[in-house]
C-alpha cells in the first residue's frame, strides 16, 4: 500500500466522520418537521390546550418559554458581560482570579438537573419565591452565566492589546478605552456567547422542572410570581405523563421548540457575520 | 530662523564644552552645559522640555536602563539610536510612563517634564499621557472611521465644547499632519482603508488632536516604504515648530536627516548625547564611532 492509497483511505474516513456529525441533525430535524408540520396551524400556536391537552394549541407554553428566555437575558447579560470585562481587563493574576475561573469552569460542567435542585432549594424554598417565573429565571440565569462569561472573555481577549495601549497614550482612562474601543470590537463574540447561553436556557427542562414550570395552566401569567408552562417541559409532560396523547401533537410541540431555537441561532450567525465583515485586523 | 546656522553655532558651543568635560574626565556628555551658557547660545529662546536625571529602569530583576541622564529641548527633534534591545524604546516609554503597565517594571531616578517629576507620587498619569503623546512602530488606527479616530482623544478628555468644535479639532489635526487634503472627502470611511503611510499620518494626527507638548515616536517609519518614510520625515520637520519630538530609530540615516540632537544607547546606557552633526561627524566615544560606521551593533 503506497502513500497515495493511505491518503485516499484517510480522506474517505474523514468524510465519513463529517457525515456522522451532520446526519443525525438532519434526520432529527427532518423527522420532527415531517411529523410536526401536520398539526401546525394558527390554532396550534395561538390557542390554549384543552381536552386534557390533546386538543387546542400550545400558546401558553410558547409565551412561557419566551418570557423565561427574556428574563434570563435581563438577569444574565449584565452580570455575564460585566464579569467577563472584569476578568479580561481588570483582574490581576492572583488566587482570587484563579478561584473565580475555577468556579466558572465548574459551573459550566454542572448537570442541569443539579441547577434545578439548587433553584428549588435556594429560590423556591429558602428565599420563599415559590414556584414562579422569578425563581425559574434566576435558576436559568445562573446556568447561563458561565457560557456568557467564558465566550465574552475570549472575545475581549482577542482584541489586540495595542488598542488599549493607544487609548492610554491618548489620555484615555482604562474604562474609556474598554468602553469606546475594546467592547465594540468584541461585540460580535459577546453576542454569540449570549445567544448560545440563552439557547441552552430556552431548551432545558431540568432547571425549570421544580422552579417554575406548570403542568397545565391554560392562562397567561399575571406577575413574576406566577407559574408558567414552557415548551421543553410541556413536551416532556405530553410525551411521558399523559396517556393517549396523539404523536402528532408531540411532534408539533417539538417542531415549535426547534424553530424557536434554530431561528435564534440563525440570528446569532447573521449578527456575527455582519460584525466580522467590519473588523479587519 | 536659519536652521543650519544654529546647527554650526551649537556645534561650536558643544566643542567648547567638550574640552571641559574631557578635562574633568566625566563619562557622559549632556546638553546641560549648553543650557548653562545659554546666554551665548543663539537659540536661547529654546527651553528645556524634559530633563532626566540618573534614571535606572528594571524589568523584574533585569536592568534595562542604567544611570541615564539627558536633557531634551523643546521644539527640537531628538533622535535615539542604538542596536535592538539597547533600551532606547524602554527609555522612550519612561517619558510617558507607558512602562507602568508591565508587570514587575520599576523606575528609579527623576524624569522632569517642565521641571515637574512625572514619577512623583500623585502624578496624574492620564494627564501626563495627554501631554506626552506617542506614535507607535506599526500604524495602528482604531478600526473605526477616520473622523472617529481623531475624535477619540478629544472626546475622552472632554476637550471640545460642541460638535462644531470637535469637527474643527479634527480638521486642524489632520491639517497639522498634512493629511487633510487626502482624506477630507472620506472622513466617514474606515481608517484601515488608507495606505500604511496615510495610516501613520493619521496616528500622528490622532496624537496631536489632544494638544500634547511632546510627541514620542517609536520607530515610526519602520513599517513604511521609502516614499512614505520621506513624507513622515517632512511632517516631523513641520511639527517641530510646535512640539518637542523624541524619535527612536534603527535607521541612522534617518536620525542624521531629521534630528537636531542624537543620543546613542548601548546595553542600557546612554553612551553619548550631542548635537546630531557632532555625533555623526566627530563622535567622542569610540563605541559611537564603531556603531555609526557599522563596525559594531
Amino acid at each position: 500500500m503506497n502513500r497515495s492509497h493511505v491518503q485516499k483511505i484517510g480522506f474517505v474516513f474523514l468524510t465519513l466522520c463529517a457525515i456522522a456529525v451532520v446526519a443525525p441533525i438532519l434526520v432529527v430535524i427532518g423527522i420532527v418537521f415531517i411529523e410536526g408540520v401536520r398539526v401546525m396551524s394558527w390554532e396550534f400556536i395561538s390557542a390554549v390546550p384543552h381536552e386534557g391537552m390533546k386538543e387546542g394549541g400550545i400558546f401558553p407554553a410558547i409565551v412561557g418559554t419566551l418570557l423565561l428566555t427574556l428574563g434570563t437575558a435581563i438577569c444574565a447579560i449584565p452580570v455575564g458581560v460585566g464579569g467577563s470585562v472584569y476578568l479580561a481587563e481588570y483582574a490581576k493574576d492572583n488566587w482570587m482570579t484563579r478561584a473565580i475561573r475555577l468556579a466558572i469552569v465548574n459551573l459550566a460542567g454542572i448537570p442541569s438537573i443539579v441547577y434545578g435542585l439548587f433553584g428549588l432549594g435556594m429560590f423556591v424554598l429558602f428565599m420563599h419565591m415559590g414556584t414562579s417565573i422569578i425563581a425559574g429565571v434566576l435558576t436559568l440565569a445562573i446556568m447561563t452565566l458561565p457560557v456568557i462569561i467564558s465566550t465574552s472573555e475570549e472575545a475581549l481577549r482577542s482584541v489586540p492589546t495595542e488598542f488599549r495601549t493607544v487609548s492610554a497614550s491618548l489620555g484615555g482612562t482604562r474604562w474609556q478605552g474598554i468602553r469606546n474601543i475594546v467592547l465594540p470590537q468584541a461585540l460580535p463574540g459577546i453576542i454569540t456567547g449570549i445567544i448560545l447561553g440563552l439557547l441552552r436556557a430556552a431548551g432545558e427542562t431540568a432547571p425549570i422542572l421544580f422552579t417554575v414550570a406548570a403542568f397545565y395552566l391554560p392562562r397567561l401569567p399575571q406577575s413574576p410570581f406566577d407559574q408558567v408552562m414552557a415548551l421543553p417541559y410541556h413536551l416532556y409532560v405530553i410525551s411521558t405523563q399523559v396517556p393517549g396523547m396523539p404523536l402528532s401533537v408531540q411532534y408539533g410541540t417539538a417542531l415549535v421548540l426547534l424553530i424557536l431555537v434554530l431561528s435564534m441561532n440563525f440570528v446569532a450567525t447573521i449578527i456575527r457575520s455582519y460584525f466580522r465583515r467590519r473588523r479587519q485586523w | 530662523m536659519d536652521k543650519r546656522k544654529i546647527g554650526t553655532e551649537e556645534a561650536k558651543q558643544v566643542t567648547k564644552d567638550r574640552g571641559q568635560i574631557m578635562e574633568d574626565g566625566s563619562r557622559q556628555i549632556t546638553m546641560q552645559d549648553e543650557h548653562q551658557s545659554s546666554g551665548l547660545h543663539p537659540a536661547s529662546s529654546v527651553a528645556e522640555k524634559i530633563r532626566v536625571e540618573r534614571l535606572n529602569f528594571y524589568y523584574g530583576s533585569k536592568i534595562a536602563l542604567s544611570d541615564v541622564s539627558i536633557s531634551i529641548l523643546d521644539r527640537r527633534i531628538t533622535a535615539l539610536i542604538g542596536p535592538s534591545g539597547c533600551g532606547k524604546s524602554t527609555f522612550l516609554r519612561c517619558l510617558n510612563r507607558m512602562n507602568d503597565t508591565i508587570k514587575g517594571a520599576r523606575a528609579e531616578g527623576t524624569v522632569l517634564l517642565d521641571g515637574k517629576d512625572i514619577y512623583a507620587r500623585g502624578t496624574d498619569v492620564v494627564e501626563l499621557r495627554r501631554r506626552v503623546g506617542m506614535v507607535f512602530q506599526r500604524p495602528n488606527p482604531f478600526p473605526q472611521s477616520i473622523f472617529e479616530n481623531i475624535a477619540f482623544g478629544p472626546k475622552v478628555l472632554g476637550l471640545h465644547r460642541d460638535k462644531k468644535d470637535l469637527t474643527d479639532i479634527v480638521e486642524q489635526s489632520l491639517r497639522g499632519a498634512v493629511l487633510w487634503d487626502e482624506v477630507k472627502d472620506k472622513l466617514k470611511q474606515d481608517a484601515l482603508g488608507l495606505s500604511l503611510g496615510q495610516q501613520q499620518k493619521l496616528c500622528i494626527a490622532r496624537s496631536i488632536a489632544v494638544k500634547p507638548d511632546v510627541i514620542l515616536m517609536d520607530e515610526p517609519c519602520s513599517a513604511l516604504d521609502p516614499i512614505a518614510t520621506l513624507q513622515i520625515e517632512q511632517l516631523m520637520q513641520s511639527l517641530k515648530t510646535d512640539y518637542c519630538i523624541v524619535i527612536v530609530t534603527h535607521n541612522m540615516q534617518q536620525a542624521s536627516r531629521v534630528s537636531d540632537h542624537t543620543g546613542f544607547f548601548w546595553l542600557g546606557k546612554l553612551v553619548e548625547f550631542d548635537s546630531t552633526e557632532l555625533i555623526f561627524t566627530r563622535p567622542r566615544q569610540k563605541l559611537t564611532e564603531d556603531y555609526i560606521t557599522g563596525r559594531a551593533g
